[in-house]
């Protein structure tokens, strides 16, 4: 393409097929206490 | 749903509900501005004066090709995911309140400098025993188990903090559970044996710190008034370089006495720290350290400056981690994980020094969250399910937000606090979060 450069595919779409194990770590754990932030976490099921 | 925004020269959109990421050039990115409103005809003859018929033609083409591959404008195939998702709650982390007291007197703390408004107490080995039962029993399948040492300061009731690590290595063995154990600390009673049995035991350390000196000392005195930072850094930089630079966090709050906070942002990148988080405070409404809308603008260009030096430290080969710019777009998070958010309340719990259960560390002290104590075996779970049932399109607000896959419907303690209502999220924090997602972002297109 010419005009347009993807940087990321549909990830989020594909992750709907085996999502949902659950044990991943909980996001409040990791630093933030106050503020909840999810898109930084990993997957424990890759 | 798309959100477009350009930052530092680069057209960025986010195909919202597939996840997708695209850098455009300026034709495709004004093409894709008209491209549901108006049919082919009329977009080449709304930019003629811009561009050439030609190369509106072929943003267009590579536009609809995108859609087609389901890569832009692509419908939501989520609301209905976590019906069928649905499940028995599960617990599968817990915070212990080891010490509802604290040897600082920092002046935003959400816990009332310790006894999050109740008595100066202290958790016994009993009690963390009962809770560390009490999350192996309600974890059903799950393995991966969190507990996470908080207070108040734990370090002052660390022979507890150590008992509970000793009973629950006992116990994992026999449940077939792994503990991942993170403790959070001031770093004021840090010393050469604690440090050797956090990095023995801990898989992360919170290490509290809010940035430069006269910062730090202003918002985080001791219980005399005087500051802590000459005292604690040499000893957080001493734990971040035993730890190899990885699996900790230099924490910090910022509040509108220091709305510059990149400075303190880069300052501790420049100590050393490779594991950096700086966040905005959730203070009461008119406390004076609040966040308030007019100080957003302000925010918005402190993110922004802050991005710019990170990407250019990392060239550098100098750059660091601030937790709020790392997004894994990759391999992050899957969707119903996305959907649900934090977990408070139904896969995360508090545990307060008398065993009472709370949805998180932000809900303790107030009664009417309890939800039940570890020694009585009660435990409410209709309010477990009421805060499973949380999530992004039971919120009205996130429903029709671009931002909502990155941030999962914000933090329920915020929103209760602001709006008396878990799913009415807090607007600051929301304003604040999709800066910091756009932010980090433009740092991927940036590698």
């Amino acid at each position: 393409m010419k005009h347009i450069k993807t940087i990321n595919n549909a990830t989020l779409k594909n992750s709907l097929a085996k999502g949902g194990c659950g044990e991943c770590q909980t996001s409040c754990q990791s630093a933030c206490k106050t503020s909840c932030t999810v898109a930084n976490q990993s997957c424990e099921n890759k | 749903m798309i959100h477009k925004y350009t930052m530092y020269d680069t057209n960025i959109v986010l195909d919202v509900n597939s996840g997708a990421v695209h850098v455009f050039d300026d034709a495709a990115f004004d093409v894709v501005g008209l491209y549901k409103n108006e049919t082919r005809k009329q977009i080449i003859e709304s930019l003629s004066e811009k561009y050439s018929g030609q190369v509106i033609e072929d943003a267009y083409e590579e536009i609809s090709e995108l859609e087609s591959k389901g890569l832009l404008f692509s419908e939501d195939a989520y609301s209905d995911a976590l019906n069928k998702w649905e499940r028995k709650p599960v617990v599968k982390a817990l915070c212990l309140h080891i010490c509802h007291d604290c040897n600082l007197r920092c002046k935003y703390c959400f816990a009332s400098t310790g006894s999050f408004g109740g008595h100066r107490t202290m958790m016994d080995l009993d009690t963390g025993k009962k809770a560390i039962d009490f999350l192996i029993e309600k974890s059903a399948g799950r393995r991966n188990l969190e507990v996470d040492f908080f207070g108040g300061e734990p370090l002052m009731n660390f022979d507890v903090v150590k008992g509970i690590v000793e009973y629950a290595r006992i116990r994992e063995k026999e449940s077939g559970k792994n503990f991942r154990f993170t403790i959070t600390t001031n770093a004021v009673l840090l010393n050469e044996e604690i440090k050797d049995f956090i990095n023995k035991n801990m898989h992360n350390v919170v290490l509290s710190i809010d940035g430069r000196k006269e910062t730090n000392d202003k918002m985080r005195p001791r219980v005399d008034g005087s500051g802590t930072y000459d005292r604690i850094l040499p000893k957080i930089q001493d734990m971040a370089e035993s730890r190899n630079q990885d699996n900790y966090y230099v924490r910090g709050t910022f509040t509108r006495e220091n709305l510059d906070f990149s400075e303190d942002v880069l300052h501790l990148a420049d100590q050393g720290f490779k594991q950096i988080s700086i966040e905005p405070v959730v203070a009461a409404k008119d406390s004076g350290y609040d966040i308030r809308e007019q100080d957003l603008p302000k925010l918005f260009e402190e993110y922004e400056n802050l991005a710019r030096e990170y990407v250019k430290r990392d060239s550098e080969k100098c750059g660091f981690n601030f937790f709020h710019f790392m997004i894994d777009l990759q391999q992050g998070p899957c969707v119903i994980k996305r959907l649900g958010g934090c977990g408070s309340g139904h896969e995360y719990l508090a545990v307060t020094p008398e065993g009472d259960l709370y949805p998180c560390h932000q809900f303790v002290g107030d009664e009417k969250f309890k939800m039940g104590n570890v020694h009585e075996g009660v435990f409410n779970s209709d309010s477990q399910k009421d805060f499973q049932k949380s999530n992004v399109y039971t919120k009205k607000d996130c429903a029709e937000c671009w931002a909502k896959f990155y941030c999962s419907g914000g933090c329920a303690a915020n929103a209760y606090q602001f709006n008396n209502d878990i799913n009415v999220p807090y607007k600051i924090g929301c304003e604040l979060e999709k800066k910091r997602v756009e932010c980090a972002i433009w740092i991927k297109t940036q590698e």
